[in-house]
């Protein structure tokens, strides 16, 4: 894909990071997660926070729903043309914002509720394909311009400031979603810009990472051969690509895709029974590219699934918690204290291991 | 006539106050350097036969023997130097092509050390090798883009990965033919590669019998000469690496004298004893790309598709596009040799004057096979000095799987980089046939020196590897963004694919 700017590389940091899904599908408004991640606010510095929200528009749930930044105007007209031409745009409003005292230099904030009809020229490409590739020409071609998300019936909400000041901005007591994930973050060299906060996200991928990714160089590489490009200055952004790739793409089952990305030692492979080894060995060899390596615990969401996970040394901390039909992740328990201060059970997963939460069978979350 | 225009390179003294006359230094001088005098009862020293290679110096029981460079001086002339005046002396005595031995010494950029690696503060931990887990276990072979599981509660992988070498450490024994080198020193190479769970490459020398115990970490090249190929050769190696060309002598072929092919090597060649052994520049079953893909699948026919079938090509300017026809054709790895990659003989023009550094031809190999993705259809071994770990690592961040050594794995077993290794005068009984001398090289101390290079290099590269936080050398792979350039143009910057330092 050409691209016009220069693709800048990665920045560092450590962070803070919360999820909560409820696997009944009951939804609940984002209060209590701003809650959860105000609790947290020393490991912040006010240059980042984010959220992810899942089941947030049931009323447009077959669209996309493509939330943007725009730092000019002319930068949302270029948009706009781009996306009349290659989608059908169903409803387009601002994304409703409060005055924050604590928030300045907030850019435009759009969101659009779009489909995409098959493209006759290139049948092999299916309408996900074609709003990855959307979402990566608008990223690396359009000066100003940057997609939050572009999933169904989910959003992330992020910007410059504390996280539970992005999420007051936002207004997400007044949205309500079956899972929440969100983030503080502390950035040790980049500027404040609305873009790097997390979550990263592309389809309904939504990602929050504390930690830094020593193999981001050779992951951002391989994810080229596979029409990824890394553009918003951040490591984040290739769980983000990858989760995609191994998951939608390669169409891996996800504790095997979790296995390529954070695979047990070589020792322990030695150990496995035979089968397993011959997998395990299997998957290192061929997906050495996506294996992430540096410290760093991360949740993930997608539509009707929370996932949490960390390198295979858990360099970075990660709690769980269950309470009732909730599963919290966190990086500290406090943090799921406050808004569940009797949770049924707490535990700190293993390195590498993840953590799943579900929606219940024959849950609709639309 | 006397040689009259032939000068010394170095100068040997004898201190007389610590010389016994013991004669120890004649009798390890193949080069005849030192005479004894029967008349006088004392050794006398003849310079100009002296190749600098420390063998009487380092065995002298009184230390009485001291080297250094022959301070005979031109007058200064940065165009004509002593070597250029000296190669032109020799040539009008002789009328012949110069040869020389080793890689090319010429005082050409070595990248490597214009490439500086990085190192954890702060936002990311460094890792201790000696409590944590560092993994350099690597597999070479031929890789699909992706696996298929089958459904179900417990996914059942349902991809069979093709044939795989599995190494220990990234760094194997590069290609030495049994005939370049000594018998002894290709039983220790074939020992230690066992030892460390490493792969050390017969060249094109065939592979001799009592070697083949050892054959299951051994790669068997089958070069231009096709010597000592057959059937159970080809089958009794981990992997089959076809040669096309060599760093050191891009183009050209090469040429066992008839004096080395003794009994012995002439069963493992499979040529009759005294004979040259020739090998031809070409394959002359290869003039173009579609030729090297019937071989290798001719060489994948006959060993049941067990075998990953490789091919060697010397870094010259298209290397980027010749590697992807290689593999395109078939090879499930690429092995690239740089132009100061050495050799037991060659002529000296080629070898100062022909291919590229070995650190460009890497980075354009492996980002042209990742643009078209290809880069997982094959492995990617580099060769062409690799002077340390620190070189080894630089390579693999720019994209290798692992590299080949040669001359270092020498200079463990005892040589000095003297560069006579076609003369078969070898004092340290590496590079010659001469029983006298190959004698000289116990094999059983060659295999410890080997290994422990090998395993002091696995400790730097894990210790670097500690550094810069990463626990598995997957993510070291091709991971550019560890490396940044000093002393480099925008435009080597460009081609290396890395940053320069302060970016």
């Amino acid at each position: 894909m050409a691209t016009n700017r220069t693709l800048p590389f990665k920045d560092m940091g450590g962070c803070s990071i919360s999820g909560v899904m409820d696997e009944s599908g009951r939804r609940f408004s984002g209060e209590e997660i701003i809650r959860s991640i105000r609790n947290m606010h020393e490991r912040s510095n006010g240059l980042g926070g984010g959220f992810a929200a899942y089941g947030i528009f049931p009323e447009r749930a077959d669209q996309y729903c493509m939330q943007l930044m725009f730092d000019t105007p002319e930068a949302k007209r270029e948009t706009e043309a781009l996306l009349d031409e290659r989608c059908n745009v169903h409803y387009a409003e601002d994304i409703p914002t409060r005055p924050h005292e604590a928030i300045t230099d907030e850019p435009l904030l759009h969101r659009y509720f779009v489909s995409v009809e098959p493209d006759k020229s290139r049948p092999h490409l299916d309408e996900n394909d074609l709003m990855v590739e959307l979402h990566m020409e608008i990223n690396t071609t359009i000066q100003d311009a940057f997609v939050f998300s572009a999933g169904k019936n989910m959003g992330c909400f992020k910007g410059v400031g504390f996280p539970e000041d992005i999420g007051e901005y936002f207004r997400l007591e007044e949205y309500e979603a079956y899972t929440w994930i969100a983030h503080g973050r502390f950035p040790t060299n980049t500027t404040g810009w609305w873009g790097g906060a997390h979550p990263f996200s592309i389809l309904d991928w939504a990602i929050v990472h504390n930690g830094e990714i020593s193999s981001y160089g050779i992951n951002k590489r391989y994810l080229r051969n596979f029409g990824y490009e890394c553009t918003l200055q951040t490591d984040t952004e290739v769980i983000a690509y990858l989760f995609d790739l191994l998951i939608r793409k390669h169409g891996l089952p996800l504790e095997v895709a979790c296995q390529a990305m954070a695979p047990p030692f070589w020792e322990d492979i030695e150990r496995m029974p035979e089968r397993e080894q011959a997998q395990a060995k299997a998957i290192r060899a061929v997906y050495g590219g996506a294996l992430l390596n540096g410290p760093f615990a991360v949740v993930v969401g997608s539509t009707g699934r929370m996932i949490g996970f960390s390198d295979r040394t858990k360099l970075r901390p990660q709690v769980c918690a269950r309470g009732g039909d909730r599963l919290y992740i966190a990086s500290e328990e406090a943090a799921i204290r406050t808004i569940c201060p009797d949770p049924d059970v707490v535990w700190h997963p293993d390195g590498g291991e993840p953590v799943v939460g579900e929606l219940q069978a024959g849950v609709q979350v639309a | 006539m006397p040689n009259w225009l032939i000068e010394p390179d170095f100068v040997v003294e004898r201190d007389p106050d610590r010389c016994i006359q013991c004669e120890v230094c004649v009798r390890q001088c193949a080069n005849e350097a030192h005479e004894f005098d029967e008349e006088l009862q004392e050794v006398f020293t003849d310079s100009t036969r002296c190749v600098g290679c420390h063998r009487c110096a380092s065995l002298c029981p009184t230390d009485a023997i001291s080297i250094r460079p022959a301070e005979l001086e031109f007058r200064p002339n940065e165009n004509w130097s002593a070597q250029a005046i000296r190669n032109i002396y020799k040539q009008s005595e002789q009328g012949g092509v110069l040869l020389t031995g080793m890689g090319n010494p010429e005082p050409l950029p070595i990248y490597w050390d214009r490439m500086l690696l990085n190192a954890s503060q702060v936002t990311n931990p460094s890792i201790d090798p000696l409590r944590e887990p560092m993994e350099l276990l690597t597999h070479i072979g031929s890789k699909p883009q992706r696996l298929e599981f089958s459904g179900g509660e417990t996914p059942q992988l349902e991809t069979t990965l093709g044939p795989q070498l599995e190494l220990h450490v990234p760094v194997m024994f590069s290609a030495m033919s049994y005939g370049s080198i000594s018998y002894n020193a290709s039983e220790a190479l074939a020992r230690a590669a066992n030892e460390v769970g490493t792969y050390a490459n017969t060249g094109e020398g065939g592979l001799h019998e009592d070697l083949r115990q050892y054959a299951g970490r051994m790669i068997v090249q089958v070069a231009s000469g096709r010597f000592g190929v057959d059937v159970d050769y080809l089958n009794s190696g981990a992997a089959v690496e076809i040669k096309i060309g060599q760093g050191a002598k891009p183009g050209i072929g090469g040429h066992l004298p008839g004096e080395k092919v003794s009994a012995d090597i002439s069963a493992t060649r499979m040529i009759p004893e005294g004979t040259d052994a020739l090998s031809p520049a070409p394959h002359h079953d290869i003039y173009s790309i579609e030729d090297l893909r019937q071989l290798i699948y001719a060489i994948k026919e006959a060993t049941r598709y067990r075998k990953p079938v490789g091919v060697k090509i010397a870094a010259v300017h298209h290397v980027a596009a010749i590697a992807s026809g290689c593999v395109r054709a078939g090879a499930d790895f690429v092995a690239i040799d740089g132009y100061r990659g050495g050799t037991g003989a060659a002529p000296t023009m080629i070898r100062n004057n022909v291919g590229i550094p070995i650190e460009f031809a890497l980075a354009a190999v492996d980002s042209r096979l990742r643009e078209e993705g290809i880069r997982q259809d094959a492995g990617l071994i580099v060769a062409g000095s690799f002077r340390c770990a620190a070189d080894v690592v630089k390579a693999i961040a720019l994209g290798a799987d692992a590299c080949y050594i040669g001359t270092a794995a020498l200079v463990a077993m005892g040589c000095h980089v003297c560069q006579k290794c076609y003369t078969g005068r070898c004092n340290w009984g590496i590079a010659t046939q001469d029983p006298y001398l190959t004698r000289r090289l116990n094999p059983n101390i060659a295999t410890r020196r080997l290994v422990n290079l090998l395993e002091s290099w696995a400790h730097e590269i894990q210790e670097i590897m500690g550094g810069m936080g990463i626990n598995a050398i997957e993510s070291l792979r091709g991971n550019r963004d560890h490396l940044r350039g000093v002393n480099l143009t925008d435009r080597e910057l460009n081609v290396l694919g890395i940053q320069m330092a302060g970016e």
